[in-house]
């Protein structure tokens, strides 16, 4: 019975969890979640009493953008690719079209990602490994040779070099009779991140962000429909985040670009509706879902109060979420499709806009074809077969997902507060703090795995001393040869003076404010290479050197 | 009272994510050892270089890019040139099984891939490096 004083719970625990405790104590003393975030038994009534009851679509979108769901349309199913050649890559993504996949993600190599040509004696050995290299126009017209440009949408994993991709793109898609404004697709654009954690950087921040703000600029007027920026907490996430610092420095980060976009003479409402976000869908379910469901909530309230948009596209969060890369094993690697297909589902639990499934291998390798239509197969399966996708946000009401959501909204708006604090984002990174802070979380994570407080099956528990090796695509010297040929025809063959003269024109027109991307199309136009375009801005800007924190 | 062991722990090639490299650096200076992160992008040279001035009884170099096939014979001929082919060299990363033997012929000692704990490669580096002198 219950007494006045207490509270149902309370008096369930007396009455029916002590004495049960008594006779069959739990298998551990505190329970936590991947992030190491401690989790109560149980959740009821009494914590969430200030859980908001807003509904799908409409502001602030905890329970989602859209009204209907997923019953009106599905989440895009995007695989991200590339590898070798673009002759190789292009083969892929009619392989992946042809599965039925609903759109492209492009995977650059190193040597393009960092803006170096194969030429250069850092891209040794890394040019079409990690993904496929574009070195000029020509290559991007034979990665996207037979694939309508006006009829897809493309998202392309590019950052410090993204202005130089994007008019490749651009102008591949005038070469075809495509309008850009009506081109859809996303560019990663996120410099931010790059310092953080993925480290694929080039220029100081603030360069960096100028172009990130050009981009802006440009976009608004001539390509309208396109995703200027994916700000991704998947790599912050990668490199050994919790689940709240992705949230945290994700929205953060958001908002930094929001805010130089504004002192840049931008209207918000103009820009920020293309502002998309990419997260990760790590193992822990239940605080995966929680981080999608306070993201949009954080970033509508944000976007409204803190910036006074009008527009309710401003205000609507879209997002990307790719599975987790790094939560899969080298060890008893089947075991990785039972992860992506968890992590999967929490993503589109938590009501992701579009979605990649890492495939099974890729904890040795590139894809291969086969595992890479498995791991689209995947997510069919979850659309069409398991009926998660027949009801807007299954888990609202939830008590334990309302309340990990709360706190998770708690702790972002603190980090937002220290890193405000600080001066923003741009400053935060300058002084390392966002990147100490996640140094840390992996460190603890790995003490965590070692003392087997965290169990990774097939690795540190669950061992198997006879694993047999699976095939895996491996990537030769050949791409590397053929694009350094490539290039060097290209040199021949091209309009040289040409590309000195819009070189030129670019680096003049990086000391000054004017819009950088009419320069880099020009540049583009004539197959400067994106080694030549960087190297331009280099000469400008110089490059960044990190301190490193361990 | 002898040294402590010296480890410079580079992460060679364009590649930037260097989680791994940063969590075996703080794991193995909290074993003991007196460990030197080069950071990111370091050519073959600057690594053999930061080798020889750093004293170092061990060399650990963090690939994933698929880049161990150039970076790794550069290297090793490198530190031979500067007299220091007894450093005890190892690589962590993703390596694909029919490059092992490849590495191992270039006397490349250690090779460590994905899940590997860090308890394993401490106890490597103790068994095989000595303070050299």
């Amino acid at each position: 019975m219950k007494t006045a004083a207490e509270t149902d719970k309370q008096r369930w625990q007396r009455e029916t969890l002590e004495p049960a405790l008594k006779n069959a104590p739990e298998r551990a003393k505190t329970f936590t979640t991947i992030s190491g975030r401690p989790i109560d038994r149980l959740y009821t009534a009494e914590d969430v009493d200030a859980v908001t009851t807003n509904n799908p679509g409409e502001f602030p979108y905890t329970r989602g953008i859209h009204p209907t769901g997923y019953r009106g349309k599905l989440w895009t199913m995007r695989q991200f690719a590339g590898f070798g050649t673009p002759e190789d890559t292009n083969a892929r993504y009619k392989t992946l079209l042809r599965a039925g996949g609903t759109g492209l993600s492009v995977a650059y190599d190193l040597p393009t990602l960092m803006g170096r040509d194969p030429d250069h004696e850092l891209s040794l050995g890394e040019t079409g490994k990690c993904g496929v290299n574009v070195t000029s126009l020509a290559d991007m017209e034979t990665l996207f040779d037979g694939i309508a440009l006006g009829d897809i949408t493309t998202s392309m994993t590019i950052n410090s070099p993204a202005a130089m991709i994007f008019a490749m793109y651009l102008v591949v898609a005038e070469k075809q009779g495509a309008s850009w404004r009506t081109l859809s697709g996303t560019i990663q654009n996120d410099i931010l991140k790059e310092f953080i954690a993925q480290k694929e950087y080039i220029f100081p921040p603030r360069p960096s962000m100028r172009i990130i703000t050009d981009i802006f600029a440009f976009c608004a007027k001539e390509v309208p429909k396109w995703n200027t920026i994916s700000v991704s907490g998947y790599h912050i996430r990668e490199a050994g985040s919790t689940a709240l610092q992705e949230l945290a420095f994700t929205l953060r980060d958001g908002l930094e670009y929001v805010q130089w976009g504004v002192d840049a003479g931008l209207d918000v409402d103009d820009f920020v509706p293309r502002i998309s976000f990419f997260f990760n869908a790590h193992s822990d379910f239940f605080e995966e879902i929680a981080k999608y469901r306070a993201a949009r909530k954080i970033w509508a309230e944000a976007m409204r109060d803190r910036f006074g948009a009008k527009s309710d596209r401003s205000w609507k969060l879209r997002f990307h979420t790719q599975t987790a890369g790094v939560s899969l094993t080298a060890q008893q690697p089947y075991n990785n499709v039972v992860r992506t297909a968890l992590q999967a589902l929490a993503g589109v639990l938590g009501g992701t806009n579009s979605l990649h499934t890492n495939s099974l291998d890729e904890a040795l390798a590139l894809p291969t074809a086969e595992t890479a239509t498995l791991a689209l197969r995947t997510q069919q399966i979850i659309a069409y077969e398991s009926g998660v996708a027949n009801v807007v946000d299954p888990l609202g009401g939830s008590y334990f997902v309302e309340k990990l959501t709360r706190d998770m909204e708690d702790g972002a708006l603190a980090y937002f507060d220290q890193i405000d604090k600080m001066g923003g984002m741009v400053d935060a990174i300058e002084r390392g703090f966002p990147q100490r802070e996640i140094a840390e979380s992996s460190y603890r994570f790995q003490q965590a795995f070692e003392r087997k407080e965290k169990i990774i099956v097939g690795v540190n528990d669950f061992v198997q001393a006879d694993d047999p090796p699976i095939e895996i695509l491996y990537i030769d010297e050949s791409a590397a040869e053929t694009q350094l040929a490539k290039l060097e025809r290209l040199k021949r063959t091209r309009d040289n003076d040409q590309v000195t003269r819009t070189l030129d024109r670019l680096r003049s027109a990086a000391t000054t404010t004017e819009n950088l991307m009419p320069p880099i199309l020009d540049a583009v136009r004539v197959y400067a290479t994106v080694g030549e375009m960087c190297d331009a801005l280099r000469d400008v800007w110089g490059e960044y050197e990190e301190v490193p924190i361990i | 009272m002898a040294r402590k062991l010296r480890v410079v722990i580079a992460k060679p090639g364009l590649d930037g994510h260097d989680r791994g490299a940063k969590v075996i650096a703080r794991a193995l200076r909290d074993a003991g050892m007196e460990v030197i992160y080069t950071g990111l992008r370091q050519t073959p040279e600057q690594i053999a270089s930061a080798a020889l001035q750093e004293d170092a009884d061990v060399v650990g170099l963090s690939i994933l890019s698929g880049a161990h096939n150039h970076i790794a014979p550069r290297l090793m001929e490198l530190l031979k040139a500067k007299g220091l082919d007894d450093v005890l060299v190892l690589i962590g990363g993703i390596i694909p099984d029919v490059d092992v033997p490849r590495l191992k012929a270039l006397g490349v000692k250690g090779i460590f891939l994905p899940g590997t704990p860090m308890q394993d490669i401490i106890a490597f580096i103790n068994t095989h490096a000595r303070v050299r002198v």
